[in-house]
């Protein structure tokens, strides 16, 4: 198994004739990403990469029985993106793009939400990869990913890669990464990415990579604890001498008053039992898997 | 993007909310013209984008126009709590009979808007809702669907207030939604919101706080978003070159690519024994320029001793990194210690550049700090 992608993937690729949806296009086909076809509005009938593209989402699903889309839009259009895909039917729904405005996002999930069986991961997030799966719905470097037991939940991209890079070279190799973003608002959370992995027979560990803001990890922490979590969680919290009301680099990181501190979260992984790495290098040494 | 309360009470006097009369004023001379508009006593209040300014100092009282020019001179060009002081909104100063607080505000775990309605306002409303939660009201709104006067009385049901006071607050509350909606707010507050001697209903205080994300269409903000009041000299520039950067106490320069990776770094300068100086995200596929103005951005503080550039590149390539720190080097002439480490997309081709120019670069991030550190000196 892996969680959210797997061979039955059939990805579209929302904004692939722009410059970040053709690189990223080449390079999940390269990993081995079934990608069936691309959507620009206007562009219905070009090919990028030996991918059709059509005008619309709810076009390119029905075509190619599509059922997971990735996106590339730009932060203006990211609403109606979210909403066709949402509309069009599709089981997944990785938002890459940035700089989403948060009444579009709280928009674009509950529109996911009312229909009931999709999940949306991010905004602003580098995505989802299943390395023994060969498949990837995402922008991460392919290759310093390997097939293993770790699974990986993430609020940070360039982060994630650095600590995916110290499994492989433990060679514990990971079960599915999934980036799900920086934002304040997003689809998937630790929450949901934790259920999923707790189900998964190739997850043995999970590692948790948090950041100041919000109260995301707290929450993480208080499910393990209630419900006495069975796989070992090792977790890692990055901003802890970021300055309070200061954004450290996108909107989701920053402290607010007392909310959102490094302190808190890294007390509630305490209470809650889960090892906190000072470092991400020791993060493979406190998981025991 | 904080707006400042007089920005905020322009905005909410448009729908509606009531404010106290007054405006905003740069010298003592304007301070006092208003104040004569004004008649009567007034208070002076310190525009900033903080909190906690009335403790400090920020907001005082005058009972004539000679009086508020003379206090203006004292207070404008001071600083109050790390923020110059260049701004005072002047207004009519009210007779108080009851203070309350409302807002509305993003909530994350919810995804959606969340309504908060006290019925003791003027203080911190966290405070509140810990020794005393009856006397605060929480809700959260249907993101599809909004806040209607009928939901609005509800949040209101469970204080003991007059109708006449219950049908003014609920009517303030969908006022407020619809801002947040208009705008693009994250938050809007009136604390106080009072009801004066005389019976009416004056927002005194007002804080508001815009999306940065949506600021792309509301032009209205266009010249606002050029200047922010809590950010420094660096923070301004880096802003307009399109860099992610935070100013922090310290001597060492940090850059890398990626918030929490970034962020990460700081972390290791502090656990090694450093101060880091600031937080540089060059983020994600930058070009060879962008990574070059950061680097010398980073450089041309005072402070900074060395930097430590920490790349994992996925999208971000490791030669265009290396060009862009051979060439801020040079075009610097700095004699800084600069450590890399690079990981990723064209790395071994980004490493012999570095090699080639004596550019120290080391296997992992933990040791390019360590590293730096060794020969910095001075942190």
């Amino acid at each position: 198994m892996s969680i959210i992608v797997d061979q039955g993937t059939r990805v579209i690729v929302q904004g692939i004739t722009g410059r970040e949806g053709r690189f990223h296009t080449a390079s999940m086909l390269q990993y081995g990403t079934n990608i069936v076809a691309g959507v620009t509005p206007g562009k219905g009938g070009e090919e990028v990469e030996g991918v059709p593209v059509y005008d619309t989402a709810a076009e390119a699903v029905t075509r190619h029985q599509a059922n997971t889309s990735i996106m590339f839009v730009p932060a203006r259009f990211a609403r109606s993106a979210i909403l066709e895909a949402v509309d069009a039917g599709l089981s997944t729904i990785v938002a890459i793009t940035e700089g989403v405005a948060h009444k579009d996002a709280i928009e674009g999930m509950a529109r996911a939400k009312q229909r009931g069986d999709t999940i949306v991961i991010g905004p602003n997030c580098p995505g989802v990869i299943s390395p023994s799966k060969k498949t990837k719905v995402g922008i991460m470097p392919n290759h310093i990913f390997k097939a293993g037991r770790v699974g990986i939940v993430s609020r940070s991209g360039s982060l994630t890669y650095e600590i995916a890079w110290h499994t492989t070279r433990a060679e514990l190799g990971q079960s599915t990464c999934v980036g799900i973003g920086g934002d304040a608002i997003i689809g998937l959370d630790f929450v949901g990415a934790l259920k999923m992995f707790r189900d998964d027979d190739e997850t043995e560990g999970v590692v948790l990579i948090g950041e100041i803001g919000g109260n995301a990890e707290e929450t993480a922490a208080a499910y393990i604890a209630e419900t006495g979590y069975p796989k070992p969680v090792v977790a890692y919290i990055a901003g802890r001498m970021a300055p309070p009301g200061k954004r450290m680099g996108h909107a989701g990181a920053i402290i607010m008053g007392e909310m959102g501190t490094a302190r808190s979260k890294i007390d509630a992984f305490a209470a809650a039992s889960v090892p906190v790495a000072d470092r991400p290098s020791q993060i493979v040494g406190l998981l025991r898997v | 993007m904080k707006l400042l309360e007089f920005e905020a009470k322009t905005i909410l006097k448009e729908y509606g909310i009531p404010v106290p009369r007054g405006r905003d004023a740069g010298t003592p001379d304007e301070v006092e013209l208003a104040a004569r508009e004004i008649g009567g006593p007034v208070v002076l209040k310190a525009q900033i984008p903080v909190s906690g300014r009335g403790k400090a100092g920020g907001i005082l009282f005058a009972d004539d126009p000679a009086g508020a020019r003379k206090m203006a001179s004292g207070l404008l060009g001071s600083t109050i709590k790390e923020s110059l002081v260049n701004t005072l909104l002047v207004e009519e100063a009210l007779k108080v009979d009851k203070e309350y607080y409302l807002s509305v505000t993003i909530d994350r775990v919810a995804k959606s808007y969340v309504v908060l309605a006290s019925i003791e306002g003027g203080v911190d409303i966290e405070q509140v809702a810990l020794a005393s939660p009856e006397k605060v009201s929480r809700y959260w709104t249907d993101p599809l669907s909004g806040l209607d006067k009928k939901q609005a009385r509800e949040i209101l049901a469970r204080f003991d207030l007059s109708d006449d006071t219950a049908v003014e607050l609920a009517s303030m509350l969908t006022i407020l939604f619809s801002a947040v909606m208009d705008k693009d707010a994250e938050l809007v507050e009136l604390n106080p919101l009072v009801r004066t001697t005389a019976g009416t209903f004056v927002a005194v205080d007002a804080r508001m706080i815009i999306d940065d994300n949506a600021l792309f269409r509301h032009e209205e903000f266009a010249d606002r978003s050029l200047s922010r009041e809590d950010e420094t000299p660096l923070e301004l520039e880096a802003r307009k070159q399109n860099l992610a950067y935070v100013d922090l106490p310290g001597s060492t320069g940090v850059i890398g690519n990626g918030a929490g990776l970034v962020m990460a770094t700081v972390d290791l300068v502090h656990h090694f024994g450093g101060s880091p100086a600031n937080f540089l995200d060059i983020g994600g596929g930058g070009s060879v320029d962008i990574n070059r103005r950061g680097l010398l951005l980073v450089l041309s503080k005072p402070e900074v001793k060395g930097v430590v550039v920490n790349i994992f590149g996925g999208i971000t390539r490791c030669d265009f990194v290396a060009q862009a720190v051979i060439e801020a080097i040079e075009e610097s002439g700095t004699g800084k210690p600069i450590a890399v480490s690079m990981m990723g997309t064209n790395e071994a081709e980004g490493k012999r550049m570095l090699d080639e120019a004596g550019v120290m670069n080391f296997p992992n991030m933990e040791e390019a700090v360590q590293g730096l550190l060794r020969v910095q000196g001075g942190h």
